[in-house]
């Protein structure tokens, strides 16, 4: 593109919209919120959710789960590799909206975007491991198969960090799906259109609709909704500050969610693996193996 | 009624138990009085005798035995593992050793057939022991990272239905990772938890490792909200998790919690039918039922149904319920007058709402607290007795005619703790296993325990697990 066609040229805006069932729908509510970059120019009016919207992204993400739970390990790892692949065709967009939330330079937001990337191929990679690593046989004193396997919890909402808006959005996200749980997601209240993108990608990588939902606006209005929703298994409070993170809980403790509690975290540095076992359970299934004689095969 | 195949009487002896007038708490290794004096009576549910009396825990001596468990933390969690191993070894030698006055004792303080603390109880005591006291000086090769480190002073609440093996499964996970604790046996059985202090004291364990708080919910309540406790595990009812949940909700404290259960037991039209009644008869009789995993919903498939009752009401008849110390005994008595209340109004509920009671016709001692093994019938999902724990020998059957079916009406529960499967088809288990929502699933067997294997739940039955490998997580800051 040359100078002179970007300086005659009237650029086509997006409108930003969640991603909520494999469809991108306007808030039901009509309300949007300006978005603005770090130094408060104006970016973009994103939805602000409502209540129902996040009830919606629930049935969404319970209707998912039987199929993406279902599918094969091996699946899975090639639809989060997808994700990886169509994330890299479209890295420069990404550069472009991580810069403006984060206030970051050029160079820098291709970091973070590349090591975003880089995550999805992280966890693409343990889906058919996970099982192996955290599962296993138990030596019982008795005449029985003994074996425990993860399986994943069900629909986790997801609060995502309120500053990494997309490094840190990508690593709460990726843990979360890759076991089979899915996820009702709510972006950076400030910076959520990299969220927002990320719905499209999502949405042309193989990943089935629901799996993933993603809901702009406010934590502390969804949230509590969330947290109390009795379809809802668990609750990642990584954005939550400690007064939301607090209420939080104590709401998804009426049906006993699982919950993650927010802690300080480097999202450049290493993941390991304990966002992924946070929302595992752990079934152990007896059999009894009947006996062939006493003293076993000497060979 | 006499017939040639009555059984004489064959009591185990209570002799072999030594049950002392009173007991304190035991806090930095001393048995010592509540601040203000206060104290319980515990019975024996099977003939309202007094047992003992014991001190009763309030605020002031939670702070106390939690004081005194974060000092002896910094040297119980500096110890070499292996030196933290031995001690649990030796804990879990003695135990074998006094393992029939332990059994006696709990029978006498419960309820509970000698058969089973005899057979079960203790012998799973022991073992919880041996297994952890292993993983001591292992846990770099866990699978949590090198060096894990311990929590610091958990806080401990078990249940009335396997006291002391409730007390080894908190215990001894806690121990062996170098965490101290301090632990709230239940008011109605404070009295194998008090023994295992003396246990302690005989295994050399060093003062506040381990404090023992007998009380009522209050002291549970102030030692899962006091500020200098790391870590909460709670075996219990769903409500008082829930309430747990929201005390540690916004602090650092580690939480584990399990709780209630409803648990299908499904048989399938080709399961071994002998077998199948063997299973739900263990499922839902083993300790009066009043186990969070008991096989409480049998779902059975539609062409089996009358055949299955039929012998299974045979078989119910001829369990013999009475004097726990009895060898003999299949059914002894209901942990407590409020148990019982709660069992005998849930089943009136269940009548009242047009379910179909049947019970075994057995008689009914004159002292204590004692349910017939009872069954309902015709029993739809939106009945009480389909929904609600009873925690008692009460089954609920309901039928299905497609696998489908029978896994749609064992995950309709807020539960999922435990589920049972008995068919002769291999992959029809593996299936239906795959779909259950529970945390425990055993197929053409029900209600079996080992300490290496994990136990928990999904859903409203709690999380985290006890047990194995994973059981280390609960205690660890991983």
């Amino acid at each position: 593109m040359s100078e002179k066609s970007e300086q005659n040229r009237l650029s086509v805006f997006k409108t930003y919209k969640l991603y909520v069932g494999g469809k991108f729908p306007r808030s039901e509510s009509g309300r949007v919120y300006e978005v603005t970059d770090s130094k408060g120019k104006w970016l973009a009016n994103a939805p602000l959710s409502s209540r129902k919207d996040a009830r919606d992204a629930v049935v969404a993400a319970r209707k998912a789960f039987g199929g993406w739970s279902g599918a094969t390990a091996y699946n899975r790892g090639q639809i989060l590799y997808r994700v990886a692949e169509m994330l890299e065709g479209r890295k420069g967009q990404f550069v472009h909206e991580v810069a403006d939330a984060e206030g970051l330079s050029k160079n820098k937001a291709a970091a973070v975007v590349e090591a975003a990337i880089d995550r999805w191929v992280w966890y693409a990679g343990w889906t058919d491991k996970i099982a192996q690593v955290v599962g296993g046989a138990n030596p019982v004193a008795g005449p029985y198969f003994n074996l425990s396997t993860p399986e994943p919890t069900g629909v986790v909402t997801v609060v995502a960090p309120q500053e990494s808006s997309f490094l840190g959005l990508v690593s709460v996200i990726a843990p979360v799906i890759a076991t089979g749980n899915t996820a009702v997601v709510i972006a950076s209240e400030k910076a959520p259109l990299p969220a927002l993108s990320l719905g499209e990608v999502l949405a042309t990588s193989d990943l089935p609709g629901g799996v993933v939902n993603i809901l702009s606006g406010k934590a502390s209005e969804m949230g509590p909704h969330l947290a109390a929703h009795l379809d809802v298994n668990a609750i990642d409070l990584t954005g939550a500050d400690a007064d939301l993170a607090r209420e939080l809980e104590i709401a998804a403790a009426d049906n006993l969610k699982r919950v993650l509690r927010p802690r300080t975290e480097d999202f450049a540095g290493a993941p390991g693996t304990d966002r992924m076992t946070a929302f595992l359970e752990t079934k152990t299934v007896w059999h009894p193996t009947g006996s062939l004689g006493a003293s076993g095969s000497s060979y | 009624m006499t017939s040639p195949f009555e059984y004489a009487p064959a009591p185990e002896s209570r002799s072999v138990v030594d049950i002392a007038p009173s007991y304190g708490l035991f806090i930095d290794g001393e048995f010592t009085d509540a601040a203000d004096g206060k104290v319980f009576k515990t019975v024996s549910p099977s003939t309202e005798e007094v047992l003992s009396e014991v001190a009763q825990a309030g605020a002031e001596d939670v702070d106390r035995a939690v004081k005194a468990a974060r000092k002896a933390f910094e040297k119980w969690s500096a110890l070499p593992g292996s030196e933290r191993a031995k001690y649990l070894f030796r804990i879990a030698r003695i135990i074998q050793e006094r393992s029939r006055e332990l059994a006696v004792l709990e029978t006498l303080d419960n309820g509970k057939p000698i058969k089973e603390t005899r057979d079960a109880d203790l012998p799973l005591v022991a073992a919880h022991f041996f297994y952890y006291a292993g993983w001591a000086d292992k846990l770099d090769h866990a699978g949590f990272g090198a060096n894990p480190r311990p929590l610091g002073v958990a806080g401990q609440v078990i249940p009335w239905n396997f006291p002391l093996l409730m007390l080894a499964w908190k215990i001894a996970p806690a121990l062996a990772t170098g965490n101290t604790v301090v632990l709230k046996p239940a008011e109605t059985t404070p009295l194998s938890a008090l023994f295992f202090a003396d246990i302690c004291r005989q295994a050399g364990l060093p003062k506040g490792v381990v404090n023992i708080l007998p009380g009522y919910g209050d002291t549970g309540a102030a030692l899962v909200a006091h500020p200098d406790v790391n870590k909460v595990a709670f075996t219990g009812s769903t409500a008082v998790g829930r309430a747990i949940a929201k005390t540690v909700a916004g602090t650092d404290k580690k939480l584990t919690l399990e709780l209630g259960g409803k648990g299908a037991n499904i048989v399938f039209d080709d399961a071994p039918i002998d077998q199948a009644v063997e299973g739900i008869v263990n499922g839902i009789f083993f300790n009066q039922g009043q186990v969070c995993c008991a096989g409480s919903r049998l779902l059975v498939q539609e062409s089996v149904h009358d055949e299955l009752l039929d012998s299974l009401k045979r078989r119910l008849s001829t369990l013999r319920l009475g004097d726990p110390l009895d060898k003999n005994t299949d059914i002894g008595a209901i942990n407590s007058e409020e148990q019982l209340t709660r069992i005998t109004s849930l089943v009136e509920q269940g009548e009242a709402e047009g379910a179909e009671r049947w019970s075994a016709a057995c008689e009914i001692p004159a002292a204590g607290y004692w349910f017939a093994p009872t069954l309902f019938t015709n029993v739809t999902q939106a009945h009480t007795v389909a929904r609600d724990e009873i925690f008692g020998p009460v089954l609920s059957v309901l039928t299905f005619r497609t696998p489908d079916e029978a896994v749609a009406k064992a995950n309709n529960s807020q539960y999922g703790l435990s589920a049972g499967i008995w068919t002769e088809k291999g992959s029809r288990i593996l299936a239906v296993a795959d779909k259950l929502r529970a945390g425990v699933v055993w197929a053409n067997t029900f209600n079996k325990f080992d300490p290496t294997s994990p136990f928990g739940g999904y859903k409203e039955s709690g999380f985290g697990r006890e047990g194995g490998r994973h059981g280390l997580e609960a205690y660890l800051d991983v």
